[in-house]
């Protein structure tokens, strides 16, 4: 028995330790276009890039960890087709490999959109690799002075919080109206723009950028801001190409139930790429998180060791920005009511709690582990919260004080 | 040098040794079941949560107050509880041992 697994992040490399965890005893087979040990993608926004480390500092497991576990690494080999009448894979160097189960892990790639002279300039770049941070990296040798970042999400302001790090002047382009705008409240986009004046960063929403030269972006509102740096994080494509080929059911990712399993029964399917049915949340839901990745991976793993295993994690997050931590559990969309807390007397330690009607959907914190357990633990039990209790911050965050 | 013990949930013992990093890396390179480490070592998880030998606590120290705080409603938190990957490994951690709370 074989078992395959496209994408060696962490989705990929969790569901093939788990694998043996739970008892296959068959080959393990793990794929990956990119050609380096497997490795932590949170870092290196911040402190990969920040920093002269090796990618191996940040290894998702030692490279002995995969030998005595009996996982096969084929690195630096990009997939191109799967054959599901055949149970077989082909690379793009053409290799065939048969499989038993199948397991598509296969993320996503960031978007690029098409602004004019983007795909000319040299000093534009992306994050989503250790091979893209290692580009910044070499591009910062030769001293920047001005970054100009496109897109106002987490990455996008986790880069920037490290370019600032570095002392570069940074300027944070958003095209929408504020911060975060598909992911988080107003409150806390207000928040985030705020941390980010605090600590020296030009944050302009409202900028649609028209067209890069050689050293600005200029926007359609006629605005220019020049850079010898352009980090461009606009958000991403979910790789669903082979599997939308190989005849699998995608739509906005591919779909994926309870058991993280296509629809073929040999396939599975986890982490940025899928989408599945939140039961808590009762919609549909596709989620770019490591903790939804390595969640679902010891569902995928179980699964197929034919153990009983069901996909039903509370989302959560987590991006480190300056000197803020936020933590974020659950999801908001949809709240009709948010309470704010600030922590007297501690400095920066906030959260944000979502509820529509009596319902807490989420909670965002900052600098504040307390809020972030607590409103896991609300959300995920479903326990209704005293709200008056909850916006006095004269009363301790503590379950006797909000339930 | 400073060697480590993990103790893990089912009893396996495994004993490594660092002079630097922290016990959630040291515990991964080592393979120490129970200790994930998911968020790689930035507190936000708490996948990495071991039980300190009460006779080594002094040595390593207690938890700050973003550690207690994500070991607040766990089941398995104890006095003794810390996460690894807040947990800087010197020489004067030679010796200790640590029990894999997961």
């Amino acid at each position: 028995m074989t078992c395959v697994i496209i994408g060696a992040s962490h989705g990929g490399v969790n569901c093939a330790f788990n694998l043996r965890k739970e008892g296959w005893e068959g080959a393990i087979i793990l794929y990956d276009a990119d050609s380096h040990l497997p490795y932590h993608r949170p870092p290196l926004s911040k402190t990969f890039l920040t920093s002269d480390d090796a990618i191996e500092k940040h290894s998702l497991k030692a490279a002995e960890s995969y030998d005595k576990a009996g996982i096969a690494l084929r690195l630096g080999e990009k997939v191109a087709t799967i054959d599901r009448e055949a149970k077989t894979i082909t690379t793009a160097s053409g290799t065939s490999q048969p499989y038993d189960k199948l397991v598509l892990a296969t993320g996503a790639r960031p978007f690029v959109p098409p602004i004019a002279g983007l795909a000319q300039a040299a000093n534009v770049h992306v994050l989503r690799t250790a091979e893209g941070v290692l580009g910044i990296r070499e591009a910062l040798k030769a001293k920047p002075r001005q970054a100009v970042i496109i897109g106002g999400g987490y990455i996008g302001l986790e880069i920037a919080a490290s370019l600032r790090k570095l002392g570069l002047d940074v300027t944070v382009l958003e095209r929408e109206a504020r911060l975060l705008p598909r992911v988080t409240s107003p409150e806390m986009s207000t928040f985030f723009a705020e941390l980010h004046a605090a600590n020296g960063t030009t944050i302009a929403c409202s900028k649609n950028v028209s067209k890069i030269t050689t050293d600005a972006v200029h926007c359609a509102d006629g605005s220019t801001y020049a850079a010898d740096l352009i980090i461009v994080g606009v958000g991403i494509r979910v790789n669903t190409e082979l599997a939308t080929a190989a005849g699998l059911k995608t739509t906005n990712g591919i779909v994926v139930n309870e058991q993280t399993q296509t629809n073929d029964p040999d396939v599975y399917a986890l982490g940025d790429c899928t989408l599945h049915h939140s039961k808590h949340y009762n919609r549909p839901v596709r989620l770019e998180s490591v903790q939804n990745a390595v969640d679902q991976a010891k569902v995928t793993a179980a699964s197929i060791c034919g153990k009983e295993a069901c996909y039903d994690s509370i989302p959560w997050f987590w991006s480190d920005q300056y000197d803020a931590k936020l933590q974020m559990v659950g999801l908001s969309e949809g709240y009709t009511q948010v309470i704010l807390r600030d922590e007297p007397g501690e400095g920066l330690k906030k959260s944000a709690w979502y509820f529509k009607g009596d319902e807490l959907l989420a909670v965002d914190a900052v600098n504040n582990a307390k809020a972030y357990v607590l409103g896991t633990k609300f959300i995920k039990d479903r326990i209704s919260v005293n709200k008056e209790n909850l916006a006095n911050t004269e009363l301790p965050l503590k379950p006797g004080n909000l339930v | 040098m400073a060697k480590i013990t993990f103790i893990t949930q089912t009893g396996t013992q495994i004993t490594a040794e660092a002079s630097s990093g922290n016990i959630m890396e040291l515990a991964k390179e080592n393979n120490v079941e129970g200790i994930d480490g998911d968020c790689g070592g930035v507190c936000s998880c708490a996948t990495c949560h071991v039980h300190v030998a009460p006779e080594h606590f002094d040595k390593v120290g207690k938890a700050s107050e973003i550690e207690e705080d994500m070991l607040e409603l766990d089941d398995n938190a104890n006095e003794y509880s810390r996460l690894g990957c807040q947990i800087e490994i010197s020489e004067d951690l030679n010796g200790i041992v640590l029990q894999v709370a997961n």
